[in-house]
């Protein structure tokens, strides 16, 4: 035990390594704040296909040689989100039909063009590393901690100020309208904030896991609570936990850190639908 | 001047109308009960009054003080999520949403209206439960409960006792009523049970071929009234 710890310790001298904490439990955070909303609303969809978006932007970053890549990722996210949204409202069968559309070809395109221009004698590790955030937590600089910090403070303050709206509008749309809401603005700043916790994300778990970020905190989390409030609290502390837990396994183990945080992520679902069904049982 | 005007309306869908030349006028006070075949449009007339729907054609205007934002409203069914975890307490206050405008948080006085709503409604005690465990008929009295936070002055309720059983149905009407009688709520009602419709409206609106608006006394000797509950008696 107490070489585990003093293995640790070893690791938290690293600066990299205490970026990654930071920057992993934050990102959790906020991905796991909007995961009801994003559930109830059968909007994980969406979410799904702009990571695939995400990745093609990522690509293309790659390719043009930008420094900073999240200076293309976020706005082309951010947009397809909003074409995603408003496609999607319109009709639904369209609506899946142009997610599936959108996603897979920025998949393809995405690969396509890291394997033309990529200069990288290692092409099967970026794909991957992007795909599946192998190391990418542990490589951030300086501004992109920075970034991942301030953006996802953003996202927890605007969570905070609009939970009650989000409540109103995730959970009945057309009575929040008759009410004088203005559900489409708030729907729009949804997937927008959505589009960039995707961004946020792709640093800690690459952009084939996002979803089981996003989806996995709220889901066990309704496994046992009953109202909003404390299933929103109660995800948001089971998420920071398996972050952090999982990135201190993948340093001490040396596993991939994104696939490792999800695998505590089905831990801790598994271990919360089997509290919920117990409890079920006991009730009646 | 009348609360709500309706003027030769035509419903309907992306251009495609479902029901034309609806014309009636709702004062304040009265008991408006909405009536017609499946599929004739009520619901769709109901979304068009709230604002949901853009009419085809005609006029909706509001008047003697009522403004959009004001109408409670209780759709039809429960479109809401059946797994959404919400407790009856939250979902209630969700209708001061309206009022809030862009302030985040509710204040003291919207619990209170929200208390005073589930008091009206004798919800009181499920405050605490999850509303997606509760019986129809509570779950039914928990919207109502959201609508009445949300109305100044107009109830608006889609087949409110869908799928009640006798007995539920019943105490959803004596609630309906006394908002009504006690509260001075003006009530729009679209019900598919025209003996309650005939018992407690002041007003009836049938939706179909041949439409008809006026008080019930006149509406009783129509013919298509008879054939109408003739049909319902089957
Ligand atoms: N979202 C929709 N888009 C297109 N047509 C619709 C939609 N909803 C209902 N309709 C059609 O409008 C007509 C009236 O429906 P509705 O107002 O729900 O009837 P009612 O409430 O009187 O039973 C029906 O023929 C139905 O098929
Ligand atoms: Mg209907």
């Amino acid at each position: 035990m107490t070489q585990i710890f003093e293995k640790l310790a070893l690791y938290f001298t690293y600066p990299f390594v205490r970026y990654a904490l930071i920057v992993g439990v934050l990102i959790a955070l906020c991905s796991s704040l909007f995961g009801v909303t994003l559930v109830l609303k059968r909007f994980s969809f969406i979410g799904d296909g702009l990571s695939h978006v995400a990745f093609g932007g990522m690509a293309v970053a790659a390719v043009v040689g930008v420094t900073n890549d999240m200076l293309v990722v976020l706005p082309v996210t951010v947009i397809c989100a909003i074409l995603l949204l408003k496609s999607s409202t319109r009709a639904k069968i369209k609506g899946d039909a142009a997610v599936a559309m959108i996603s897979v070809g920025a998949l393809a395109v995405g690969y396509l063009l890291m394997n033309i221009f990529s200069t990288s004698s290692n092409l099967a590790g970026d794909v991957c590393g992007t795909l599946f955030g192998s190391t990418s937590i542990l490589t951030l600089n300086k501004i992109e901690v920075w970034a991942s910090v301030i953006l996802s403070v953003l996202v927890v303050i605007f969570f905070i100020l609009f939970y009650n709206k989000i409540f109103a509008v995730t959970f009945d749309e057309d009575f929040a309208r008759t009410a004088g809401t203005p559900v489409g603005a708030y729907n729009l700043l949804i997937s927008v904030i959505i589009a960039v916790i995707i961004v946020l994300a792709m640093n800690l778990v690459g952009s084939l896991l996002i979803s089981a970020l996003v989806i996995f905190p709220a889901l066990s989390a309704m496994r046992v609570f009953k109202n909003f409030k404390s299933v929103t609290i109660c995800s948001a502390v089971l998420s920071v936990c398996c972050a952090a837990l999982g990135i201190l396994i993948s340093i001490l183990a040396g596993t991939p850190v994104g696939s490792t945080i999800v695998a505590a992520d089905i831990t801790a679902f598994f271990i919360f639908w089997i509290i919920g069904t117990v409890r079920k049982g006991v009730g009646k | 001047m009348a609360q709500i005007i309706c003027e030769d309306v035509t419903l309907g869908y992306d251009g495609k109308a479902v029901q034309t030349g609806i014309t009636f006028a709702v004062e304040a006070g009265d008991y408006l009960c909405i009536v017609g075949e499946n599929g004739s449009g009520k619901s769709t007339l109901v979304k068009t009054v709230l604002g949901l729907l853009p009419p085809l054609d005609g006029r909706i205007t509001f008047g003697d003080g009522l403004r959009a934002g004001e109408i409670g409203y209780l759709p039809q069914q429960t479109i809401v999520q059946q797994d959404f975890p919400a407790s009856v307490r939250e979902i209630v206050l969700s209708g001061c949403q309206g009022r809030r405008g862009f302030s985040p948080f509710y204040t003291a006085q919207d619990r209170q209206r929200a208390a005073r709503a589930m008091e009206r409604m004798e919800i009181t005690d499920l405050a605490g439960r999850c509303y997606r465990e509760l019986s129809g008929g509570q779950q039914q009295r928990v919207l109502l409960a959201r609508a009445l936070c949300a109305a100044k002055k107009v109830l608006l309720l889609d087949e409110p006792t869908a799928g009640l059983d006798p007995y539920v149905t019943e105490e959803m009407y004596a609630l309906v009523r006394s908002l009504n009688r006690e509260d001075g709520m003006t009530i729009m009602m679209i019900s598919h049970d025209m003996t309650a419709a005939l018992k407690y409206a002041d007003h009836i609106l049938h939706v179909g071929a041949c439409p008809f608006f006026g008080a019930k006394e006149e509406y009783i000797r129509t013919d298509l009234a008879k054939k109408f509950a003739g049909e319902g008696e089957k």
